[in-house]
Formats: structure tokens, C-alpha cells, sequence
């Protein structure tokens, strides 16, 4: 395993001088600029909250590429379908009260889109399994390409309305902690990302059908002498990431203003998000994902670069490809070695 | 692969002709017009000089994304990455030194534009170098993922860098290619020549690479890599010179296409070109050099199919509808014939043969074979 870059030390200790450097330069540039704790403090909240999607997104890319070794690119597309989706059965005409409206809205959004998901693995995936991942991977960029257009023949480019949770309003109430300001559709995101994990993992860790997803991730012809169907298990896989991607689809919307081409965006970072976990890990994913949304708030904000938002990520990419391939956080070797 | 030695050995002699005839037969009767036929009359106007030239450049990308995807076995998804930075280095070179009145006498000859383009392809071939070096050492479609990386990051320099890129307008009044400051490569029909002599060079280029010593490198890679090395092939080196020289490839059709739109703005260089890209090459087939024209040509007609249909089918359809169309297809190639359609096409000509027992003359020795060995 010497073909690396450089040896592990090597690599650690250009790893912590990037990273030393990276602070200072950081901190200088807030010194130069004006900027006190008080902004960073803001940064880090409004990266975390941002994050929180890439950070669900990335779940996503994690489960069904450890299972089934498919890069799906429509993952961000199920953001978007849920967000949409949410947004149009909240703006029908049903004789509910508001609060009613909006969970029957939120729910039935996420079903549909967990059904999507399935189809999308029985019509698409699932004909083609035993190709190469190559184009298993060409095949979800078809796949994206259509929901995407579909998405815009149904609604148009229009930007949709998700009322906020808490007042049911498109303004949500504001709190301001320390003079920090923070919406309230933030706790529920923040809620929703600690439950979504914390369901996952007991899921993964606890219950028999996350335990043979888990089997089947870590050697599929094994699993499969043990009876459990590694097709079935690719079904779940994709339902269970398109019922992620919706669920952050859903509460993202009041924040985000869905429109029908936001997928691709999503997808990408969540993707980065994945990678940061070398994409095995579902903790190491979410870690990733938040750290990325503080890294691009903290350095738009500390530059004022708005523009180059995007470059933050997928420099953040390249150095983690080019230092520590197998991830940030968790991992192992194990993403390296899988070809 | 070994029964179908018998007219294999002719087809590539054969499709450089069929290639060749093509273009020529389609250049001349666009040029002189006989008896006032022109293409685009019985194309719905869709066959045209504009085209084809599109057709051309986009050709020699997906020719340089066959021999890193099909051979080296690595996807580029940020292949368009490579292609803007040829299209901007070309387009800067061209109009920012003289606009500057940077070094007189030099940035206004004509052949400072063709310099330009060969420093294009270096700076181009060297980002490669720099990307491909660490990453391919990793197993795994790595690649891809720094790529993609690079992709966005070169977009986003391309639309935000305001003062060198233009930004979102793009730099324009890019001048015309010339030949001793008399003969321009201009008007299209005359541009047209030019593209497709380049694409014509560079699948050749692309065929002698697979029977170089790296070709077949590669190839025993794509059997199997541990027998490679132990045999003495450097995977990693011959991975990164596949991955330059279709960088560098990208970079010429960039800057063929700076010279042909006069204009370069950051649209046609981001993440969903590059995934363009990878669609032709992969429908055209990926493990084919003759896969690239077919690919291109391929999506360029279903587009603009669909482009006229989807008006009818639904009414008010405009922009992006036809995507929908041409993602299922996508898929559905994929999942049906997912070497390609050249492959496709290879496969179902023999299957054909077999049927009719029909056969070019001196070939029925070869085909009695091919009929017990299939």
C-alpha cells in the first residue's frame, strides 16, 4: 500500500501543516477584514444548517454505494422531488386545517418519493445489474436527467413556497441567541438530522434488515449464501436513500426556496459530503456534511468571495482525494481497496 | 473477439473510407449546391455546415473520453473542464494580448492564434498531468470524483474570474484561424475542412494509441492487472498518459471551437457538459474510436428531434422538455446494449450475415468459421 502519496506520515504531516496554515490564513483574513468572534459564531450556525442537507444527501450516496457499489447521481434529485412535492400538495385546496395540511403534505411527499426510489432501482438498476459500474453510474445520470425534466414539466421553473413549521408562515420566526440570529425551521432541521441518524444507525446496528444491508455491503456472495437476496437488499438501499433525500427535501424547503433544477447542486455536495466518509461510513458522512456547510460559510463569509462558493467543496474534494482517499472520518482503508 | 478477425482486418481501412466519403460527399455538395440541393432542405434544416462542425469538435472530446474510459478503464467527469480551459487559453491569447497592446508584433501575426492553441494543449495536458499523477495511483473510480472536482472549480473560475474570463458574458471578438494572413479558415464552409481534418487526425491518432505499445498495455490491464504487472507493464504510467493525451485532445476541440463560435462564455463548459461528454461516449460505445462519431452524431440528431417534435407533442414545450426523452434513452441503451451502439452495430451486421449468408466475396473460407464459432 505504498502507492500512495507518499507514506502514511508523509501524508499525516503534510495533512496537518495544510491544515495549520489553512487556520491562520483563515484567522488573518478575519483580523484584516473586521470580523469578530461573534460573526464566526454566526458562520458556523448558519454551515450547520446548511450542511445539514449535504449531510443527508451524503446518507444517501453511503447506503446505496456501499450496498450496491452504484455512485447514484440522482440522489439530490429526490431533495428536489421532495421539496416540490411538499410545496404543491401543501398549496392544494383541501378542506384540513393548516397544520394538518402541511404533515398530510410532508408524509405523503416522503411515500412518494421512497416509491420513486424503488422504481427508479426495479426499472433502471435493477435490469442492468451485473454491468459494469460504469454504467450503472451512466445509467443514474439518465436517470437524473429525466426526473429533472419531469420535475420542470410538471411545475414549471417556477420557485416554490414551503411555509416554515413553527408559525406556518413564509417568514419564520426568528430567535437571537446572543445577538446571533437563528430561524426556527433550523431546530427543525438540526431535530430532523439527529433522528434521521439516530434511526439509521439503530437500524443498521440493531435490527436484522439492517443488519443483512450490512452484510451484504461488506461481501455480497457471501451474504447471499446466507439467504439473504442482495437484489432485495438493493431495493431497500434505494428506498431507504430516496426516503433520506425526501425527508431533507421537506424540511429544507422553507429555507430554500425549491425550484425544479436544485437537485443537481444538492447531489454534488452531499456527494462530497459522502466522500469525506470515504463512502462507507453513515456518521462519517453527516460529520463531512456539516463540516462542509461551516468550511463554505466560514470562507465565503471570512473572503467575501459569494461567487466561488462551489470551488470551497470540490477543493476541499481534490485535497481529501490527494491526502486521505479513504476519508475523513471512519472509513478505514476499506473505500480505497474496493475497485 | 477472434471470429470476427475476417473482415476486421479490412473494417477500419473501410470505415476511414466510409468516414472520409462522407464528409467530403457532404462538404462538396454543401459548397457547390448542384442543381440547388442542399442537406438542410431534406433535414428539416438540421444538417447543416453549423452542425457538422459541432459534430467534428465534440468528435475529437469524445475520442480523447474513449481512450481513458474504454481503455484506461477511468471516467472523466470533468472532461468539459478540459475543453473550456482550451477554449479560454485560446480565447485570451487571442484578444486579450493584442487588445493590451501586449507584445507588438507578435500577438497580431496570424499564426500567434495557432500558437495559442499549442500552448492551450500544454498548460491543458499539464493540469492533467498534475490531477492524474496522485489520483491514478488510488484504485477505484477516483478519477472521476477529482474530476468532477476540477470540473466545477474550473467552471466557476471561468464564470467568476471577471477580469481575465469575462465572467458570465464571456470574451468575445475572438478573430478567425489564417493561413499566412491570406487564406482564412472562414466562412463555415471553409471552417468546416479544417474541423474535420482535425478530428480525422486525431482518430488516427486514437487508433495508433491502441496498437502502441501503451494500447496494448492497456488492454492486458483490462484483463488483468496483476498479470500486467507482473509482466512488466507500468499501469499507473500508461493511466496517466492516456489521461493527458485525452486532455490534451479536449483542449484542441476547446480551442477549435473559441475560433468557431468567435466567442467563449462559461455555459457550455460545466458539470452537466461534462456528463454530455460521458453520455456520447457511452452510447456511441465506449471501448471504439468509430463509437465517438457515432455518439456525437447520435445525440445531436435525437436532440434536435426532439427539439421539433416535443412543440407538437406538448403544447407550450420549450427549453429543457426534450431532456426527458433523452435521459429514458440513455437508459435504455445502457441497460440494452451497453457496449454502444457501434457495438450494437457490429453485432447485429454479423448477426444479419449469419441469417442471410450473405458476405463480401472473398471472405466465405472466413465466414464458414464464423458461423460454427458463433
Amino acid at each position: 500500500m505504498s502507492k500512495y502519496l507518499g507514506t502514511r506520515s508523509v501524508r499525516l504531516g503534510l495533512t496537518a501543516v495544510a491544515t495549520v496554515l489553512l487556520v491562520a490564513f483563515v484567522l488573518l483574513l478575519a483580523y484584516e477584514n473586521g470580523y469578530g468572534p461573534k460573526a464566526f459564531a454566526q458562520w458556523t450556525m448558519d454551515g450547520i444548517r446548511g450542511g445539514s442537507i449535504y449531510a443527508l444527501v451524503g446518507l444517501g450516496f453511503v447506503v446505496i454505494h456501499s450496498v450496491t457499489g452504484v455512485i447514484n447521481f440522482a440522489q439530490g434529485e429526490f431533495v428536489m422531488l421532495g421539496a416540490m412535492m411538499c410545496a404543491s400538495l401543501y398549496g392544494l385546496d383541501l378542506p384540513l386545517p393548516p397544520v394538518l395540511k402541511l404533515a398530510v403534505a410532508v408524509i405523503a411527499s416522503i411515500v412518494t418519493v421512497t416509491v420513486v426510489g424503488i422504481l427508479l432501482e426495479r426499472g433502471a438498476i435493477y435490469p442492468a445489474r451485473g454491468a459494469s459500474v460504469v454504467t450503472l453510474i451512466i445509467i443514474t445520470i439518465g436517470a437524473t436527467i429525466a426526473i429533472r425534466a419531469t420535475a420542470l414539466i410538471i411545475w414549471g421553473t417556477q420557485a416554490k413556497i414551503v411555509p416554515a413549521f413553527s408559525n406556518l408562515q413564509q417568514m419564520d420566526h426568528i430567535f437571537r441567541p446572543f445577538g446571533l440570529t437563528l430561524g426556527a425551521q433550523s431546530l427543525w432541521i438540526w431535530g430532523t438530522v439527529a433522528l434521521v441518524l439516530g434511526a439509521l444507525l439503530y437500524f443498521f446496528e440493531r435490527t436484522i434488515l439492517g443488519k443483512a444491508l450490512r452484510a451484504c455491503a461488506v461481501n455480497r456472495r457471501a451474504a447471499e449464501l446466507m439467504g439473504i437476496s442482495p437484489s432485495r437488499m438493493s431495493l431497500l438501499a434505494f428506498g431507504l436513500a430516496a426516503a433520506v433525500g425526501a425527508i431533507g427535501g421537506v424540511v429544507f424547503g422553507p429555507v430554500i426556496r425549491p425550484q425544479y433544477d436544485m437537485g443537481l447542486a444538492f447531489g454534488l455536495k452531499g456527494f462530497v459530503a459522502a466522500i469525506m466518509a470515504g463512502m462507507v461510513s453513515p456518521l462519517g458522512a453527516v460529520l463531512g456534511g456539516l463540516i462542509l456547510g461551516v468550511a463554505e460559510n466560514v470562507g465565503t463569509g471570512v473572503t467575501g468571495l459569494y461567487g466561488y462558493k462551489d470551488v470551497i467543496a470540490f477543493v476541499i474534494l481534490i485535497l481529501i482525494l490527494l491526502l486521505r482517499p479513504q476519508g475523513l472520518i471512519g472509513g478505514g482503508e476499506r473505500g480505497v481497496e474496493e475497485s | 473477439m477472434s471470429e470476427d478477425k475476417g473482415w476486421s482486418r479490412y473494417s477500419h481501412a473501410i470505415g476511414f473510407g466510409v468516414l472520409i466519403a462522407i464528409v467530403v460527399v457532404f462538404g462538396l455538395v454543401e459548397s457547390i449546391q448542384p442543381f440547388g440541393f442542399r442537406f438542410r432542405d431534406f433535414t428539416g434544416g438540421t444538417v447543416t455546415f453549423d452542425t457538422l462542425i459541432r459534430i467534428g469538435i465534440l468528435t475529437i472530446v469524445v475520442v480523447g473520453l474513449n481512450l481513458l474510459m474504454g481503455y484506461a478503464g477511468q471516467i472523466s467527469l470533468g472532461q468539459a473542464a478540459f475543453y473550456g480551459i482550451g477554449a479560454y487559453v485560446s480565447g485570451i491569447m487571442s484578444t486579450m494580448a493584442t487588445r493590451h497592446g501586449l507584445l507588438p508584433g507578435i500577438a497580431d501575426t496570424w499564426w500567434w492564434p495557432w500558437f495559442a492553441i499549442a500552448v492551450a494543449m500544454l498548460v491543458t495536458g499539464c493540469f492533467a498531468y498534475v490531477i492524474g499523477r496522485p489520483i491514478l495511483r488510488l484504485r477505484g473510480n477516483y478519477l472521476a470524483m477529482a474530476t468532477l472536482g476540477l470540473g466545477v472549480v474550473m467552471y466557476t473560475i471561468f464564470r467568476e474570474g471577471k477580469d481575465i474570463t469575462g465572467g458570465h458574458d464571456g470574451l468575445a471578438g475572438i478573430p478567425r484561424l489564417s493561413i499566412g494572413g491570406e487564406f482564412t479558415f472562414w466562412p463555415v464552409d471553409r471552417y468546416y475542412w479544417l474541423v474535420w481534418g482535425a478530428a480525422i487526425i486525431v482518430i488516427i491518432i486514437g487508433f495508433n494509441v491502441i496498437n502502441s505499445r501503451v494500447g496494448r498495455g492497456l488492454r492486458a490491464i483490462h484483463t488483468s492487472e496483476l498479470a500486467a504487472n507482473t509482466m512488466g507493464v507500468d499501469t499507473d504510467k500508461y493511466r496517466v498518459q492516456v489521461l493527458v493525451l485525452s486532455a490534451m485532445m479536449a483542449s484542441l476541440a476547446g480551442s477549435l471551437y473559441a475560433h468557431f463560435q468567435a466567442i467563449v462564455s462559461p455555459g457550455p463548459f460545466g458539470f452537466v457538459a461534462s456528463v454530455e461528454l460521458v453520455c456520447m461516449s457511452a452510447v456511441g460505445g465506449m471501448a471504439s474510436i468509430w463509437g465517438a462519431a457515432l455518439g456525437v452524431s447520435f445525440f445531436f440528431v435525437i436532440k434536435e428531434a426532439l427539439r421539433a417534435r416535443m412543440h407538437q407533442l406538448l403544447r407550450g414545450a420549450g427549453g429543457e422538455h426534450e431532456l426527458i426523452a433523452y435521459g429514458i434513452i440513455l437508459i435504455l441503451v445502457m441497460i440494452f446494449v451497453p457496449e454502444g451502439l457501434s457495438f450494437g452495430g457490429v453485432r447485429a451486421f454479423d448477426w444479419l450475415r449469419d441469417r442471410v449468408g450473405l458476405g463480401k466475396g472473398g471472405e466465405k473460407g472466413v465466414e464458414a468459421q464464423v458461423g460454427q464459432a458463433g
